[in-house]
C-alpha cells in the first residue's frame, strides 16, 4: 500500500517518512510490510482491535453531565517505531532525569543544599502547594520518592527529543502500554516475527521487585497493596490491571485502617498488616486527619505511620514538588547540581510568568505560545495561542495578570507526526511519548513507552480525555 | 482476602443466579400464557412472576396494571428495580470489575460480554431479540459463567464465597417459586393433594429444570406432594433446598477452618432439618409456613455470613 500525503513544507517531522519521501531506517521493514498489505486488511484489523478492547474491558472513565461514562480508549493499530540509537538516548536521559529528581526531593526534605547554594529560589520550593513540610527529615528506603515516574517527551526533529513534563506523582498509562503490545502481537504476528521488537512484559515484575525492596526494615515477606480511589476513577482499569499482574490486593481506603503504629487491612480472616502501599490517590486525599478532612478515600492516620517508618508509600508523599511546572524550568540545573553531568534530554523553553521580563514577552506573544497553569494537568484550561481567538487571549491575559505565578508559557511545538489509521486511510497525526521510569534499589526503564496520538487533524492535544488515542511503541534491538 | 472482595464475589454470584432464576420464572410464565386457561392469565402467570423475587409494591406504584408487557418491563428491563435481569447483570459485572484480580480472565470476559450485549437493551430490542430466545440466552450465559468458574477459577476462598452466593440465592429462589406457585395453583387448602392441572405442575418443574429429573426419581404421575418433596428434600436434585444447603454448610466448614462461626452453625442446623425432614411433617405444619420460615432462616444465615466474614473490625 502506498502512503501518500504531502509533507507539510517540512514543518513537522514525520516519524516514518523522510523529506524526500523515502521511509526512515527504523521504519524500512514496516514500510515493506505495509507495501504488501491492502488497506482493507488494516481496516479489518482495526475492527478486531476494537472488539478485543471491548471484550477485555480496557476502558477509562470520563466525567460529564449526568455522571460518568465508561469509554474505550481509542487505539490506533499503526505502531510507532524507535531505533535502538534513539531509544538509548531516551532511556539514559530519562534515567538521569529521574535519579536527579529523586535526589532533589531527598535534599529539599533534608539539608536543602540546592536552596542554600542558590540554584533555585527558595519560595518556589518551600511555598509550593505540593511541598509537604510534614515529610521534612523523614528517611525513606533507598531515598526514593518517585518510584514510578512518567516522562512526557515530544519530538521535533531527527535527534530532538524534548521533555515536556515530568510526572512524579501517580502517572497513569502503563496498562495501555502493556495491553497495546498484547493486542498488536495478537493482531500482527508477522511483523513481530520479522522485526526485532524488544519485549516490555517484565514491567509488572520489575515494579513488584521494587515494591519489595522498599518495604520497611523487618518485613521479610512484605504485604503489598495497590490503593485505588475506586471504580469511578478514570484510571480504575489500570489499578485493577497492575494489582492483577503483580498478584497483590487492590484496596480502597475503607479496606485499610491505622492502629498501633501500623496500617492494617480488613480481611475475611481478621486484620492483616500492610507494609507497602502503591497508592493511586493524590496526597490531598490520602489522610483526612493530616490533609483534606473532607476526603473519604483515604486512611485516617496514614501520615503518622509513614513518618514513623511503619509503612512505605509509592510514590512518597510530597514528591509532587519535583514535577511542578515552575520547578520544571530548573530541572537542567538540578541534574547538573546532583549528577555533575549535562542533561541528556533538553527542556522545552519555558517562560515563568512570575518573572516580569518573561511575563512581558509572553503577553506580547500570546498568539504564538501555549500558556498553562502551573498546577494543572490533563490539558485542561490551557491557552493554545495559534488556535485561540482574540477574545480568548484577552480573557486569558486577565487571568494571568490576576495571578502571574500560577502560569507558565511555552512555544507551540512542531510535534512530530506518525501515520495513523483515521477513518479509512492512513494520515499523519501528532504524537508524544511517555516512557515509564521505575526506581527502587536501581532506576530502570523497560524498552517501550506509551505513544499518545492526537486523533483530530492538526490537533496537538494528545490527552485521552480530549480525543487522544494511543499506539504501541516498538523499540528495535540493534 | 479482603473482606470487601469476599462480599463482591459473593454478590457477583448471587446476582448471576438471580438473573437466571428470573429468566426461568418468566420463561415458564410466558410459555404458560400461550395455553388456554380458566382463570385470567394475569393472576395465574404474571402476578406470581412479580411476587417471586421482586417488590410487588413498587411494581404496583410504577405500573399499576399487571399485564404481560408491564411485568416484562419491570422484571427484565427496569434500570431501577435491583432484581430486574438488567440490573442483576449490571451489578454482577460491576462486582466482577472490582475483583478482576481474583477471578479468572475467562470469568471476567463472560460477564463483560454478557453485560455489553445487554447494556442498551430496551423493549423494542427485546422484542426483536425474541422473548424466549432472550430467556434462553440469559440462562445459557449463567450456565457458561458457572462452568467457566468451576473450570478456571483457583479453588481458594474466593471460589468458596462465590459458591456460597450461588447456593444461598438458589435456595431462596426455589423456596419462593414453590411457595408462590403452590399458592396460585392451590388457592384453597382443602385442595392440597387433590386433582391438579398436569400442565401447571409440569411448568413448575420445568422452571427449575426438574421435569425429567422428576420422572427419573418417581416414575409416576405428577402430584403436588411429590413436587414439593423433590424441591425441598431431595439432595440429589441440584436446585432443591436440601442440595443447596448441603453446599452452603460444607463450604462454610472449609471457610471457617477451626473457628466456631455463627453462620456455619446456622447453615448446619438448617441443613440438618432438611436432611432429616419428612414431607408429611412439612405438610402437617403447612407448606406455606414451612417455606416462609425457611426463607427467613436462609436470610438470617446470609446476614450472619456477612457479619462473620465481611465486616471484620479494628484489632482487638
Amino acid at each position: 500500500m502506498f502512503i501518500s500525503w504531502a509533507m507539510r513544507d517540512g514543518v513537522f517531522f514525520d516519524e516514518m517518512t523522510a523529506e524526500d519521501g523515502s521511509s526512515r531506517p527504523a521504519y524500512a521493514q514496516l514500510q515493506a510490510w505495509l507495501d504488501d498489505t491492502p488497506i482493507e486488511y488494516l481496516r479489518r484489523k482495526r475492527d478486531e482491535a476494537d472488539a478485543l478492547f471491548r471484550r477485555l474491558g480496557i476502558t477509562f472513565f470520563v466525567y460529564g453531565e449526568g455522571g460518568g461514562v465508561e469509554r474505550l480508549i481509542p487505539f490506533d493499530i499503526m505502531p510507532r517505531v524507535l531505533s535502538s540509537a534513539e531509544w538509548n538516548t531516551i532511556e539514559s536521559g530519562c534515567i538521569q532525569r529521574v535519579r536527579a529528581l529523586n535526589m532533589f526531593l531527598y535534599d529539599v526534605y533534608h539539608d536543602q543544599e540546592i536552596l542554600e547554594a542558590g540554584k533555585i529560589p527558595k519560595d518556589i520550593v518551600l511555598h509550593n502547594r505540593a511541598y509537604r513540610p510534614e515529610m521534612a527529615g523523614v528517611d525513606l528506603p533507598h531515598q526514593v520518592y518517585s518510584h514510578i515516574a512518567g516522562i512526557d517527551l515530544v519530538r521535533t526533529g531527527p535527534d530532538e527529543f524534548l521533555v515536556l513534563e515530568d510526572n512524579l506523582r501517580t502517572p497513569s498509562g502503563v496498562s495501555y502500554m502493556l495491553e497495546n503490545r498484547e493486542t498488536m502481537m495478537r493482531l500482527f504476528p508477522e511483523p513481530f516475527a520479522e522485526l526485532n521488537v524488544r519485549p516490555i512484559g517484565s514491567y509488572p515484575d520489575i515494579l513488584l521487585q521494587n515494591l519489595w525492596a522498599i518495604a520497611p526494615a523487618g518485613s521479610s515477606e512484605p504485604t503489598i497493596v495497590v490503593l485505588t480511589p475506586g471504580n469511578l476513577n478514570s484510571a480504575y482499569f489500570e489499578h485493577v490491571f497492575l494489582a492483577e499482574e503483580m498478584g497483590v490486593e487492590l484496596a480502597e481506603g475503607q479496606d485499610l485502617f491505622v492502629d498501633d503504629g501500623h496500617v492494617w487491612m480488613r480481611t475475611t480472616e481478621g486484620p492483616k498488616k500492610v507494609d507497602v502501599i502503591y497508592r493511586r490517590i493524590d496526597d490531598d486525599f490520602l489522610d483526612p486527619v493530616a490533609f483534606n478532612p473532607e476526603s473519604t478515600l483515604g486512611i485516617p492516620g496514614l501520615l503518622s505511620v509513614v513518618r514513623s517508618g511503619g509503612v512505605t508509600l509509592a510514590n512518597a508523599i510530597g514528591g509532587g514538588v519535583g514535577d511542578d511546572k515552575a520547578i520544571y524550568t530548573y530541572v537542567p540545573e538540578i541534574i547538573r547540581f546532583y549528577m555533575g553531568e549535562e542533561p541528556i534530554l533538553s527542556n522545552v523553553t519555558n517562560y515563568l510568568l512570575r518573572d516580569p521580563k518573561d511575563r512581558q514577552y509572553v503577553l506580547d506573544h500570546l498568539e504564538d505560545l501555549v500558556v498553562k497553569e502551573v498546577h494543572g494537568s490533563g490539558g485542561h484550561r490551557m491557552l493554545i495561542g495559534p488556535k485561540s481567538t482574540k477574545r480568548e487571549r484577552e480573557d486569558y491575559a486577565k487571568r494571568i495578570l490576576a495571578n502571574p505565578a500560577e502560569f507558565i508559557a511555552q512555544p507551540t511545538l512542531a510535534l512530530s507526526t506518525c501515520p495513523t489509521l483515521v477513518d479509512d486511510d492512513l494520515a499523519p497525526r501528532h504524537v508524544d511519548l511517555r516512557p515509564f521510569v521505575l526506581s527502587g534499589e536501581t532506576t530502570t526503564v523497560v524498552p517501550g513507552a506509551l505513544t499518545r496520538v492526537a486523533l483530530r487533524e492538526g490537533s496537538l492535544v494528545v490527552n485521552s480525555s480530549q480525543g487522544g488515542g494511543t499506539k504501541d511503541t516498538w523499540v528495535l534491538s540493534e | 482476602m479482603l473482606s470487601r472482595s469476599a462480599e463482591n464475589l459473593y454478590w457477583m454470584s448471587r446476582y448471576i443466579e438471580r438473573a437466571e432464576n428470573a429468566a426461568r420464572v418468566l420463561d415458564v410464565s410466558y410459555r404458560m400464557s400461550l395455553l388456554p386457561a380458566a382463570a385470567p392469565k394475569e393472576a395465574l402467570y404474571w402476578k406470581p412472576a412479580i411476587e417471586i423475587g421482586n417488590d410487588p409494591a413498587t411494581f404496583k406504584a410504577q405500573y399499576g396494571e399487571t399485564s404481560q408487557s408491564n411485568v416484562m418491563r419491570f422484571t427484565v428491563l427496569n434500570r431501577e428495580n435491583p432484581s430486574s435481569i438488567y440490573s442483576c447483570i449490571r451489578t454482577a459485572r460491576e462486582n466482577a470489575r472490582a475483583e478482576r484480580t481474583r477471578i479468572s480472565t475467562e470469568m471476567w470476559e463472560v460477564l463483560n460480554e454478557t453485560w455489553l450485549s445487554l447494556a442498551d437493551l430496551d423493549a423494542a430490542k427485546l422484542s426483536a431479540w425474541g422473548v424466549r430466545p432472550f430467556f434462553d440466552w440469559v440462562k445459557a450465559r449463567s450456565h457458561l459463567f458457572r462452568g467457566v468458574t468451576v473450570g478456571t477459577a483457583l479453588q481458594d476462598d474466593s471460589f468458596h464465597f462465590e459458591r456460597i452466593g450461588t447456593f444461598i440465592e438458589r435456595a431462596d429462589s426455589t423456596a419462593r417459586i414453590l411457595d408462590v406457585k403452590y399458592h396460585v395453583l392451590l388457592p384453597r387448602s382443602e385442595d392440597v393433594g387433590g386433582a391438579v392441572d398436569y400442565y401447571q405442575w409440569g411448568a413448575l418443574l420445568r422452571s427449575v429444570s426438574a421435569f425429567r429429573a422428576y420422572r427419573t426419581i418417581y416414575r409416576r404421575e405428577i402430584t403436588p406432594w411429590r413436587v414439593a418433596e423433590m424441591l425441598i428434600l431431595d439432595s440429589a436434585f441440584p436446585r432443591s433446598l436440601s442440595a443447596c444447603l448441603a453446599q452452603v454448610a460444607n463450604t462454610l466448614q472449609l471457610l471457617a477452618r477451626s473457628k466456631r462461626l455463627e453462620c456455619a452453625r446456622l447453615a448446619g442446623e438448617l441443613f440438618s432439618d432438611l436432611r432429616y425432614g419428612r414431607i408429611d411433617d412439612i405438610f402437617q405444619r403447612g407448606l406455606h409456613e414451612f417455606l416462609t420460615d425457611f426463607i427467613l432462616r436462609n436470610n438470617g444465615l446470609a446476614g450472619a455470613l456477612q457479619k462473620d466474614f465481611m465486616m471484620s473490625d479494628v484489632v482487638e
